[in-house]
């Protein structure tokens, strides 16, 4: 585990290049930093300013957004912004490129899924939009491994998967658990009420399982491989912000209560808390002065010397992405906070005594 | 100054309604929901059943419904249930209740706490504290997050 303190803003969202060799973050407003790793310090080698809102995400290329267009950073060396028009006319809130990255989905609070590819004939990007059945804004997306359909959170308290397939640069998809007919913009999945917000979605590995988060502090898991059947599972701590599908069976989620849990699911009606993946590092009462043992019991009516919550964060964490491993078996991911923290995580599986597998996650 | 700005009226409208995107919450039929079974609960009490009393008030919540009436009934009964339970039972009481149980049991107490009556909130209070070890800080999200409550 490692811990990068980027100041003390919150960061909003963060991505990585390919290589992981960069980071953007953004803290809380509307410039991007692109760190370069040097050894184990972060160098800030470029700012990114011309944008007017807030960041919310990128990839390999750029993005951000904000009213009417989105601005596509295209990486040669320097980053450069290219004009992305998607015609909304509310700010836009999430997202996502797919996972071939050949075009990519934005979520807005104009109740509508902006998803953008490059037609190459004209040499620009073009915008479809899916507004069907959504009523409020999109909070969050995220793509199926098929490159194909897409799910998104929305604070209208539902969740969807809707097909993203656009004809003109792809080919037709074969059938998935989700459904068969995939016209652009057609809706698999409608989930109701899921008791609040749903601030994260994530696809499994497989594509077969959906997990999101919501804001009644629930994380529910839809299983198409078994006819779309929902295991919600409520917890008893403050509400989960985002939620990442490790391995075919495990869930890592993390939010307001500033650690990543683990979850796991098994099958229909088989979702359950695993563990805290943050094991707090042993507070080393050092030797207080009597003087400051009064002085604290005076001002705080403790002689607790600890000011910090005994985590790694030290506020919500808002966002978590994979750093490596491939889809279906995550090494490490990273996660951003409230505290202006960056801190990347590993995850590891091990197999003892070849039958029983014990997942334990190491920072 | 010309005569349009002598009347204020135009204040009062209420733009929100007017709004074509309004976001309106799904009806779900609620007439049916009368809340729990006030002569079931009320035999229960006198004969000193606590634990089946609890368990019957929160049966039948009157979630979906839009009756103010049935609604302050229920929360009626349950304060009734709540304060006739000894302060050493209150834990067994709340141990007895299953996840979803205690979700409900928070939505009352909170629902209690908005009209104190003479001792209610200290029993709500007592009450409050033995289901938040049982149902964390997340109980809580869970009754101010839902849209409809008891």
């Amino acid at each position: 585990m490692s811990l990068y303190s980027f100041g003390l803003e919150p960061l909003s969202c963060h991505a990585w290049n390919k290589d992981k060799t960069q980071l953007a973050v953004s803290p809380n407003n509307n410039v991007v930093s692109i760190y370069q790793k040097n050894g184990k310090e972060w160098d800030k080698t470029q700012e990114l300013t011309e944008h007017s809102g807030r960041i919310t995400g990128k990839a390999t290329t750029a993005l951000f957004k904000r009213n009417l267009k989105t601005h596509l950073f295209k990486r040669d060396g320097v980053w450069k912004p290219t004009l992305v028009l998607v015609r909304i006319n509310r700010a836009a809130t999430c997202v996502k490129w797919s996972p071939l990255e050949n075009k990519f989905a934005l979520g807005s609070a104009a109740r509508l899924i902006s998803v953008c590819y490059f037609e190459k004939e004209n040499d620009w990007w073009l915008s479809k939009h899916i507004k069907k059945a959504i009523r409020s804004t999109v909070l969050s997306l995220d793509w199926h491994p098929n490159n194909i359909l897409l799910a998104a959170g929305s604070s209208d308290l539902d969740c969807r998967v809707f097909s993203a397939y656009i004809k003109d640069i792809e080919d037709k998809p074969g059938p998935t658990a989700w459904g068969a007919k995939m016209p652009f913009g057609e809706l698999l999945l409608e989930q109701k009420d899921c008791g609040g917000w749903v601030h994260s979605v994530s696809f499994s590995p497989s594509g077969d399982q959906l997990a999101l988060v919501t804001h009644s502090s629930s994380l529910v898991v839809v299983d198409a491989a078994h006819g779309k059947e929902a295991t919600p599972l409520t917890t008893d701590r403050l509400p989960l912000m985002s939620v990442l599908y490790v391995s075919p069976t495990e869930i890592v989620a993390a939010g307001h209560d500033c650690v990543p849990y683990q979850f796991s699911y098994q099958g229909p009606g088989q979702l359950s808390f695993v563990k805290k993946l943050d094991i707090p590092k042993q507070a080393s009462k050092g030797s207080m002065s009597a003087m400051q043992h009064f002085r604290n019991l005076d001002k705080r009516a403790t002689d607790d010397d600890m000011n910090d919550l005994n985590a790694l964060h030290q506020n919500s964490i808002t966002q978590l992405r994979v750093y490596s491993g491939e889809r279906a078996r995550i090494e490490k991911y990273s996660s951003v906070s409230l505290d202006g923290a960056m801190v990347v995580w590993e995850f590891k599986v091990t197999v003892i005594k070849g039958c029983l597998v014990h997942r334990t996650a190491v920072k | 100054m010309s005569k349009n700005t002598v009347s204020d009226r135009f204040r009062r409208v209420d733009v929100d309604e007017y709004d074509e995107n309004k976001f309106v919450d799904e009806e779900d039929g609620g007439e049916n929901q009368l809340g729990p079974d006030e002569a079931e609960v009320d035999s229960l009490i006198r004969q000193g059943n606590l634990m089946e009393a609890l368990q019957a008030v929160l049966k039948n919540p009157p979630i979906n419904t839009k009756n103010q009436n049935v609604k302050e009934r229920a929360e009626g009964l349950v304060l009734k249930v709540l304060s006739s339970f000894k302060s050493s039972d209150i834990e067994k009481g709340v141990q007895s209740l299953d996840k979803n149980g205690v979700d409900l049991l928070m939505k009352y107490i909170y629902k209690g706490f908005e009209r104190p009556s003479e001792n209610s909130s200290a029993v709500l209070l007592q009450w409050h504290e033995k289901a938040l070890s049982a149902g964390g800080v997340g109980c809580i999200v869970r009754v101010l997050t839902a849209r409809k409550t008891v």
